[in-house]
């Protein structure tokens, strides 16, 4: 898993979650609260996603690694990783 | 065979036990709705008499913003259940009146228009008109533990005019409060967006489609649900639910329960020691509502612009509980055909008014009477309504009218078991749907977010503080 595909697996989940957003110009250093409309519900959401469709868990002290696209991959692909 | 243990246990298809089910169905819980009744839906159910199809609870939808407002009620509800806004087909009202003596103040979907009325109608309110709103709109209306204010008390702080206070508080009270004459603020803030900053919109078919929309997400979600299965009994040990026993005998064990019944009936499951803390917090108010079906649409008649009007004609407005069966002063009048259908339109004329009316003196006559006073009351709960609207012949419109329907408190005691017919509920709300039991929680009416996306919201909310969050805190 690279971390590339690490971001694009993130961008599904947040692509249902908010079909409304517009995920095409994301820019992945940026924090996703300031670029999209997503409040504490939707990152609970992201947070049951990846649990629900990857196995992943992500413990709610950790929850800050995912405010960006760049540090959810820095967060979530040795995640990945360790799973394959 | 069927199961007999299910994480979650949800009481009551209505709004909010569905929206539950499907997070939790989502997020792979064994998950169960048990409905006493065959139809889903509770309150905002829907059901057919003649081939006709009638909504029992929905005039309008409330909250609804257009497309691309977010950050909303109706746009959170959409993302929670993974709901694609164009499946509940939601069609904008045209424009609602609240009309009062001397007095009548417009408003729509667009909410300058209501704040031009106000400031043509009560210039000298104007300061405190822009103050209340500022104290609605900046208002944590979502918290879960806040603290219970009066919304008379809080209004009184910006407006003067007993006139304006009564014309504001009349709808949000017809269309949300299960307490006479004054709301908790928070309640207050949550109708006073749902109505007035947001706005009504319905889908052409109803409130049927809404139900559908939720059956299937569920359905597919993996959920399941037991119709015609009423809980008889919720059985306690140690302070928590160990099992519940159905209306057919069968015992079923649960990790968690969320009823949706409401406060008062769900203590009732609980037994005897229960039943002080039931009655200290049942609802009075409960209503009486024609339905009228003409084989015209009403613009005929010149009553084609408004949507909804809220009217009262007394100096005072005064909700509370009917002294007389039916209480004649005030009401509201839903004329569904008037959202913007576009090209579409409703294959018949429907005019509907709701009034307040008194449970005790309709729950206890004899059958005949019932009938009786139900033809009675049907008559002059019309008549109260067509003051507020342009005047017709009554040959004429009784020429045009089709079928007729009308339900009273005793019928909404009988479809949704609220106790006393109390369509609203329980007084006080328990907003973090904590109960005695640890793992007991209510959702719903009782919760205390209103109207249809309201109830909807509660079971997402309760669902997730309860059930998803509390088990990802944990992991």
């Amino acid at each position: 898993m690279t971390k590339d595909n690490c971001k694009k697996l993130v961008i599904d989940i947040i692509s249902d979650i908010a079909p409304d957003e517009d995920l095409s110009a994301i820019k992945p250093e940026i924090r996703l609260r300031d670029q999209l409309q997503l409040d504490s519900m939707d990152f609970l959401d992201i947070v049951m996603e990846l649990r629900k469709r990857h196995g992943i868990e992500v413990p709610e002290a950790d929850y800050g690694q995912l405010a960006s696209l760049e540090s959810c991959a820095d967060y979530l692909t040795p995640k990945f990783a360790a799973k394959a | 065979m069927k199961d007999s243990h299910y994480d979650v246990a949800i009481i009551g298809a209505g709004m909010s036990g569905l929206a539950a089910g499907i997070r939790l169905a989502h997020f792979g819980r064994k998950v169960c709705i048990f409905e006493r009744h065959n139809a889903p839906g509770g309150l905002n159910g829907f059901y057919s008499i003649a081939g006709r199809k009638y909504d029992v609870g929905l005039h309008a939808l409330t909250n609804y913003v257009a497309p691309g407002v977010k950050g909303t009620p109706l746009g959170k509800l959409l993302r929670q259940l993974r709901i694609e806004r164009e499946e509940f087909a939601l069609r904008p009202q045209k424009q609602s009146r609240i009309a009062f003596p001397d007095c009548s103040l417009k408003f729509t979907n667009d909410f300058s228009v209501l704040e031009a009325e106000v400031m043509a109608n009560f210039p000298r309110q104007a300061d405190g008109w822009r103050a209340l709103v500022q104290a609605v709109r900046t208002f944590d209306d979502v918290s879960l533990e806040a603290k219970p204010l009066s919304a008379r008390e809080v209004v009184a702080q910006h407006l003067s005019d007993p006139l304006l206070i009564d014309m504001i508080f009349c709808p949000l009270m017809y269309y949300g409060s299960a307490q006479e004459r004054d709301m908790e603020f928070g309640q207050f803030v949550i109708m006073f967006k749902a109505l007035f900053l947001e706005g009504f919109a319905r889908p052409l078919d109803g409130v049927r489609v809404i139900i559908r929309v939720l059956l299937e997400k569920f359905r597919a979600a993996g959920g399941e649900r037991r119709m015609k299965c009423g809980v008889a009994k919720i059985i306690e040990e140690q302070g928590r639910v160990a099992h519940l026993i159905l209306e057919n005998g069968e015992e079923i064990t649960v990790g968690q329960v969320i009823s949706s019944i409401g406060f008062a009936e769900t203590m009732q499951l609980c037994g005897p020691t229960q039943q002080v803390a039931a009655e200290r917090n049942t609802g009075t108010l409960s209503y009486a509502e024609t339905i009228s079906v003409y084989n015209r649409e009403p613009a005929t008649w010149g009553w084609g612009d408004d949507t909804i009007i809220f009217f009262n004609d007394s100096d005072r407005f005064d909700y509370s509980q009917a002294r007389a069966q039916v209480d004649l002063r005030s009401g509201v009048i839903c004329l569904p055909n008037n959202f913007e259908y576009g090209a579409e339109h409703l294959p018949e004329g429907i005019f509907r008014v709701t009034a307040l009316a008194n449970y005790q003196l309709w729950a206890h006559v004899p059958e005949a009477t019932y009938q009786a006073d139900k033809q009675r009351w049907y008559g002059e709960i019309i008549r109260s309504a067509r003051r507020f609207l342009p005047a017709v012949d009554d040959a004429v419109l009784a020429d045009a009218q089709l079928a007729t329907d009308m339900f009273t408190p005793r019928t909404i005691r009988k479809f949704t078991g609220h106790l006393n017919g109390a369509i609203y509920g329980a007084p006080h709300k328990i907003r973090n749907g904590r109960t005695h039991l640890e793992n007991l929680y209510l959702c719903g009416t009782d919760q205390g977010f209103l109207g249809i996306i309201g109830a909807m919201l509660s079971g997402i909310s309760m669902a997730n503080y309860h059930v998803l969050q509390g088990n990802a805190a944990r992991s």
